[in-house]
């Protein structure tokens, strides 16, 4: 199954890639064409197509334009440069692992508490699940300013805007995971006589793990995005979300597409490497790679 | 014409483990009217056959006629209705609804279907159910609402793969005696796959019995038990020894040993 | 000191009622925990911030808040109606509507549904909203750039769900439809789309919240002077705690008002499903 859906995916990439060529040279021709005729400027069809492909201010970049940026702000410049995009990636990622970490740790302790005191499934859950309709990343401002006014700058607000957006995921997911032993397994531990604590570490546990990872992917996802914009409304001089909104100030859009790109391998990555650790402990467990 | 005329069928599936020879050099004449049961055990081909037959797969050798014409123009004309192991009934769909759908798929008119399905309810006595949702009915009554789904066409064919597998044995009697009776009254021709042996004997006109690795046939067991059959003729020397010679049949065919 | 015994009696108080209507069973009587739950929230959170007198920059009280949702009701309306009414909608409409058409589109091509899927699922775990200053830059500072990233954020997961929901129906009923010999419109129409629309309702129900998000974040990168986002982003910096929480009260509201209709369109379109039925 994985080979042959390398192919297509190829061929998909490839023809996005193309589309994307085709998009910029449409987006970008009429600005391109107003700034030659002010410079009294003729150029033929191919002379155009090379201008709207390399203007430093294009409405849509080309893909070329993109990683040459990416790699300028990446691998040419030194790691602490302010201007470095792998320092403000940084920033941005640790944030999120830090998020991550504390709302998967609350997600999980909050689904263990969940599923063996009846009281709180039965007052808490609801809560829970209308935490969601808040828009939690609207609280942003509020917990930055609030926190600031505490003392607490920089990682901590973001990484606990990041921490709520997580634990949900984790919680619904692992809640699921461990209720999700049938009857008919809990009935034969209990011919075992298996106390509570058995019964969690051998069935609940090792069943709710695929809902883990499901929840976890989610999770470090929701966390990338809960960094990037609590970077925002106090204007923050670093971390990709700062790039995107110094980008959009400043009219720099290479600068903005390259700022999400980063995002995005960045989230990528965490999502992959998460599946990578999925596919190590599932195996183990003896399940089918 | 013959309903179904089979010289040489012959069908290969690629699998991971190499070639699956689920049909081999099958020859089978069905003349219409006739209710044929095919009885063997799993991975004989009885169910490829069907399968076949319904122009469901592609036969790899070997010609094969349905009603005159090939598979694929009997599935077109609409030539059979088919029923599945499970009743395979759309959830959102009453019950009567479900009947009407072939006859929706065709194009045929609101009014006339709706009471051509009627019709068909009340031949497999499901009529007072018809507003009803499937999840509301007893598994034997959803197996009866895909039997009437399958005679909506009012096609001359009827193929039925183990319909009744799933259900107990007391109902799987009264479901034998209806489809009896409905055979009775409709003089269709059943090709009905099934594993047990009271049941196909209880049924049939004929009994081809099959056997695995390659799927083939090993005999055809003529069974002419009379045309009015209660279900007490299962204790009769005649059943019997239809029977033993049925399971003479599967044991020759097929070794647990292998 | 006061105000902390105040505040540990009520903490016990509501553990106490809670834990006790807990037991309770039925529709509306197993809303009494939660309901019990939240006002003891509230009324401790009061409590401590007038006890305490915490300043309206950390923390606003309840009463507070109540306050302002009440004089600034003029103000909270526009927003509501410039961010959800226009943004919100059309952004969720558009995308959810191009996702369900693409994902009809790849059906027919299973090249072009192996190769997309993959992408598919790797663009929804991607911080689209970060696309926002993009969409101003092409659509301007009003609603319509907010709604493209809507559109943008609920696209993927409509079409990644509804190509699952259309790989749904089992290979059974689809024997079934070709016994009847119907063609690939009548199986799309009678067969797959019914079938599919648990996983279609699954992609509407994770985009309404997507949705309202979206709208409110992508007014932080810029907004004219009106929207629930650009309201929360000014009157934050303002530290006029008050009025942030009242506009998340209502976009809370809005966003479950939003989420529970959609639940009740799935209750009476997926009424056959056994999720639904028991």
């Amino acid at each position: 199954m994985r080979d042959s859906a390398a192919l297509p995916v190829a061929v998909v990439s490839l023809g996005i890639a193309a589309l994307w060529y085709l998009a910029a040279i449409g987006l970008n021709w009429q600005v391109v064409a107003d700034m030659q005729t002010r410079a009294g400027a003729t150029p033929d069809f191919g002379a155009m197509i090379t201008l709207t492909l390399s203007h430093s201010r294009p409405l849509l970049p080309a893909p070329h334009q993109i990683i040459e940026e990416l790699w300028r702000s990446t691998m040419t410049l030194p790691i602490t440069s302010r201007r470095s995009l792998v320092h403000h990636a940084w920033i941005t990622l640790s944030a999120a692992l830090v998020g991550f970490g504390m709302g998967s740790a609350l997600g999980v302790l909050l689904a263990v508490a969940i599923v063996h005191v009846r009281a709180l499934e039965r007052s808490l859950m609801p809560w829970i699940i209308a935490s969601q309709a808040v828009p939690v990343l609207a609280l942003a401002p509020i917990v930055i300013v609030a926190l600031g006014a505490l003392g607490m700058t920089d990682l901590l607000p973001k990484a606990i805007i990041s921490a709520y957006l997580c634990f949900f995921p984790v919680t619904i997911g692992m809640v699921k995971g461990l209720s999700a032993p049938d009857a008919l397994s809990r009935d034969l531990l209990r011919t075992y006589s298996a106390t509570p604590a058995q019964i969690f570490w051998r069935l609940r546990v090792p069943t709710s793990l695929p809902y883990l990872f499901a929840g976890l992917k989610v999770a470090v996802a929701a966390a990338v995005v809960g960094a990037i914009v609590a970077e925002l409304p106090t204007g923050a001089q670093a971390g990709l979300g700062a790039r995107l909104l110094a980008g959009s100030y400043f009219g720099q859009t290479i600068q903005i597409w390259s700022a999400l790109f980063a995002a995005a391998i960045v989230s990528a990555s965490l999502v992959g490497a998460l599946s990578l650790a999925e596919r190590l402990v599932v195996r183990r467990m003896g399940a089918r790679a | 014409m013959l309903a179904i005329d089979a010289r040489g069928l012959s069908l290969v599936f690629t699998t991971r483990d190499g070639p699956v020879q689920a049909l081999s050099d099958i020859h089978l004449t069905v003349a219409p009217g006739e209710f044929i049961s095919l009885i063997g055990p799993s991975g004989c081909g009885k169910t490829s056959l069907l399968r076949v037959i319904a122009d469901l797969e592609s036969p790899t050798g070997g010609t094969l006629r349905v009603n005159g014409a090939t598979p694929e123009d009997a599935r077109l004309r609409r030539d059979y209705g088919y029923v599945f192991q499970a009743p395979a009934l759309l959830p959102w769909r009453s019950i009567e609804a479900n009947v009407m759908l072939p006859l929706e798929i065709m194009g045929m008119a609101k009014a006339e279907r709706r009471d051509r399905a009627q019709r068909q309810l009340a031949l497999v006595n499901l009529a007072d159910f018809a507003r009803k949702f499937p999840w509301q009915l007893s598994g034997g009554m959803q197996q009866r609402a895909s039997i009437a789904r399958a005679l909506a066409f009012d096609p001359q064919l009827l193929l039925m793969d183990e319909p009744f597998g799933a259900l107990d044995e007391i109902v799987r009697d009264h479901l034998n005696e209806q489809l009896l009776t409905l055979w009775g009254k409709t003089r269709k021709t059943v090709m009905f796959v099934t594993h047990s042996i009271p049941e196909a004997v209880f049924l049939s006109t004929r009994i081809v019995v099959m056997s695995p690795r390659p799927g083939r046939i090993h005999d055809i067991i003529d069974c002419d038990l009379g045309a009015d059959r209660p279900l007490e003729i299962r204790e009769t020397p005649e059943f019997l020894r239809i029977a033993q010679r049925v399971r003479e049949g599967l044991r020759a065919g097929h070794s647990y040993e292998r | 000191m006061n105000t902390v015994l105040l505040g540990m009696a009520i903490l016990v108080l509501g553990a106490f009622l809670v834990v006790r209507l807990a037991r309770l069973e039925g529709r509306v009587l197993s809303l009494a925990a939660p309901l019990a739950f939240g006002a003891t929230l509230i009324l401790l959170w009061e409590v401590l911030v007038v006890g305490f007198a915490v300043p309206m920059a950390l923390m606003p009280a309840p009463s507070a808040v109540a306050a302002r949702m009440a004089m600034s009701s003029h103000l909270l309306a526009q927003d509501f109606a410039q961010t959800f009414l226009k943004a919100v909608l059309a952004g969720y409409a558009i995308g959810c509507g191009a996702g369900f058409a693409m994902a009809l589109l790849v059906d027919r091509v299973p090249f072009l549904r192996r190769g997309l899927l993959p992408i598919g699922n790797l663009v929804a775990a991607l911080p689209v909203v970060g696309i926002a200053p993009i969409m101003v830059m092409w659509f301007g500072f009003d609603w319509q750039s907010k709604a493209a990233v809507v559109v943008a954020m609920t696209f993927f997961p409509m079409l990644v769900n509804t190509v699952a929901g259309l790989a749904a129906a089992g290979s059974l009923e689809r024997d079934l439809m070709r016994s009847f010999a119907a063609n690939h419109r009548q199986t799309l129409l009678k067969l797959r789309l019914p079938a599919a629309l648990p996983f279609i309702f699954t992609a509407l129900k994770i985009n309404a919240p997507l949705a309202l998000i979206g709208a409110i974040v992508a007014e932080f990168f810029g907004s004219p002077t009106t929207g629930m986002g650009f309201r929360i982003a000014t009157e934050a910096a303002k530290l006029a705690l008050d009025m942030v929480w009242a506009e998340i009260i209502v976009a809370a509201l809005a966003g479950s008002a939003f989420y529970g209709l959609v639940v009740l369109i799935e209750r009476a379109a997926t009424f056959w499903h056994p999720s639904i039925r028991s």
